[in-house]
């Protein structure tokens, strides 16, 4: 059980200072041309008013776009290799949805469920997140299909439900604990507060279970192909999505020596996995779509045992040719 | 306290240079670091990403064999940056490897069978640490048939060992080019892969079969295998797909829920029978 208070605003201002003073930057949405963004902050009136969510997720934080895995130095017949250590700036993430929130755990598990990935683990260590339950929602949010809800706790530290004055605030783990031990006295009981009843309702879409057990069976369907027609694989899905891990490792060099760089990849670009012979493995937009499906909702199960999708609906708001994947989604439980 | 860099490379110093094949090239590795030399160990089946600093990495099998210390080598077709790249490359010259990496022939398990290798053009590499790693331990195997074909007589990758293994009274080889593809001197068959195997018409009793080659060539091989009476199990192949971490991580060479880089690059007929056909 999560232990629960109230905090006012005039706490949360409190608590603010009190992360600023600990040397700790905040990253919270705000609204810069009309378009929520997460962004530096050092008080909670620089925060975004009446934002859904950010328009890209909070996996940057921790998985940045480009970041360097090495570098080196070059002179005929030598190579210098220096190894590269991420840079991990104390961050506490502010306001994210719980959606969102979970999806460090699915990140968490390609990163590390063999050999660990220092780079991820290292950002991952230097950040606590304060999540906000939600009080609204779209028509691209699912997240009750997917085993989350507005009110779900997994992946923050610190859960703030907002209150007509106020938060409700729930302490999840050893680093919420931190962060409350930073302005202790801010922290007030609280008993007898209906948490559900201050969150909005969000009915379960479809039966993902059902949809996860109908999937291998589905696989060489005309669905994927269909739903993929308008697909232009721009791989603005993948970039917005809090839990899409897949990566690049290109080149950036001249003579004198250069860097080894990961980077963001999509499911959905045909280079993803063209081999040196020409020949593809998943050649048309259809096969992509489904791997990116089937990635999501069938290989995270098995190999995981947590699903690759959040239902953030962020893909679903980002698409330039309005594919919607909870409506696809729904489509396939259906098939 | 801070976690090993997993993306990082052994420096490798190039110690021969053979050339196998028009664009086809085998290089013998060497670590430069000592201690990484003493450490390395890998088994038959297992492949690395060896780097061209400055252009990037590209994913080849080691194709020596884990009996042979002290080195390990890798045969390549100058496809692309990468291999272009690596292509320019001088005996003493500096190139990454990161690896051994993914599973291995259970050659163990093999103990006292007969072992028949079929491999097309360039993917001999893989089966040539195989066959390298039984013929080191000879004792262990019965008959041993290599059947191998390619386009053109000069084609044919590895032809010093192709002439070993001919002159071995413990190897039966076979050699074929394509119709069209022999020299006036060729003395080896003339025929695709799987009309050759056919007419050598292997017993499958106690027989393991390794197949690599090009997909058409594996599509039409492996119906004749079943002909012969080759059981799924018996038979052996290496997938190749697309890979940038070889860690499980990077999201694009699986096939299903299958990882190539972490499940495979080895799999039998009948795991493969089991997974969608994304290869």
């Amino acid at each position: 059980m999560a232990d629960t208070y109230l905090l006012s605003n005039a706490g949360l201002d409190a608590l603010f200072s009190a992360i600023r003073a600990d040397g700790r930057r905040i990253l919270a949405p705000t609204d810069p041309d009309g378009r929520s963004e997460l962004n530096p902050v050092g008080t909670p009136a620089e925060v975004a008013k009446d934002y859904l969510q950010t328009t890209l997720s909070a996996k940057a934080v921790v998985f940045p776009k480009v970041e360097r895995l090495l570098s080196y130095t070059l002179a005929p017949g030598q190579v210098e290799l220096a190894d590269a250590v991420p840079a991990a700036v104390p961050t506490v993430v502010f306001g994210i949805r719980p959606c969102e929130a979970g999806g460090f755990q699915a990140l968490d598990a390609v990163f590390n469920w063999d050999t660990r990935d220092r780079f991820f683990n290292a950002r991952m260590a230097a950040l606590a997140v304060i999540g906000v339950g939600c009080t609204r929602r779209d028509d691209a949010c699912f997240c009750t299909a997917v085993g989350g809800g507005p009110g779900a706790t997994r992946g923050s530290d610190l859960l703030l439900t907002p209150m007509a004055e106020g938060y409700l605030a729930e302490v999840l783990t050893e680093k919420g604990r931190a962060l409350q031990a930073l302005a202790p006295d801010r922290f007030q009981p609280a008993a007898g507060v209906d948490k559900a009843a201050l969150l909005v309702q969000v009915p379960p879409a479809f039966d993902q279970p059902a949809l996860t057990a109908r999937l291998p069976a589905l696989f060489d369907s005309e669905l994927w192909a269909d739903q993929a027609l308008r697909c232009v694989g721009c791989g603005a899905c993948a970039y917005v999505c809090p839990t899409c891990v897949c990566f690049d490792i290109q080149e950036e060099a001249d003579r004198q020596g250069g860097q080894r760089l990961r980077a963001w990849d999509s499911c959905g670009s045909r280079q993803f996995t063209l081999h040196a012979s020409g020949h593809n493995p998943r050649d048309t937009q259809g096969q992509r779509w489904r791997q990116r499906i089937y990635h999501k909702f069938s290989i995270y199960p098995e190999r995981y045992g947590m699903l690759g999708c959040v239902g953030c609906g962020k893909c679903t708001r980002a698409c330039p040719v309005d594919m919607n994947l909870q409506e696809h989604l729904v489509e396939a439980a259906q098939a | 306290m801070t976690e090993p860099n997993i993306y990082l490379p052994h420096l490798m110093r190039i110690a021969r240079i053979t050339e196998e094949a028009p664009s086809v090239r085998t290089f013998r590795l060497e670590f430069v670091d000592d201690a990484a030399a003493q450490s390395f160990h890998f088994e038959t089946g297992q492949f690395g990403l060896y780097s061209a600093f400055g252009e990037g990495e590209s994913t080849f099998c080691i194709a020596s064999s884990p009996t042979r210390r002290g080195y390990i080598e890798c045969t390549f077709r100058e496809v692309g940056r990468v291999t272009a790249a690596l292509a320019d490359k001088e005996v003493g010259d500096i190139v990454g490897f990161r690896g051994p990496y993914g599973n291995v022939f259970p050659i163990e398990d093999w103990q006292g069978k007969n072992l028949l290798f079929i491999a097309g053009g360039i993917a001999l590499p893989p089966l040539r640490s195989v066959i390298w790693n039984c013929l080191d331990l000879r004792e262990r195997f019965q008959d041993i048939t290599i059947l191998y074909g390619a386009r053109t007589v000069t084609d044919l990758v590895y032809k010093h060992e192709l002439k070993d293994w001919t002159d071995r009274p413990d190897v039966n080889l076979v050699c074929t080019v394509d119709p069209g593809g022999e020299t006036p001197d060729w003395t080896g068959k003339v025929g695709f892969v799987p009309h050759i195997l056919e007419q050598l018409a292997p017993a499958p009793a106690d027989t393991i079969a390794l197949v690599c080659g090009p997909p058409i060539m594996i599509k039409l091989t492996l119906p004749v295998l079943a002909r012969l009476g080759f059981t799924p199990e018996s038979i052996f192949t290496t997938l190749e797909n697309r890979m940038k971490c070889g860690l499980g991580k990077c999201g694009r060479c699986n096939t299903g829920s299958s990882y190539v880089c972490k499940d495979g690059p080895v799999y039998t007929l009948e795991q493969l029978n089991r997974l969608p056909a994304e290869y």
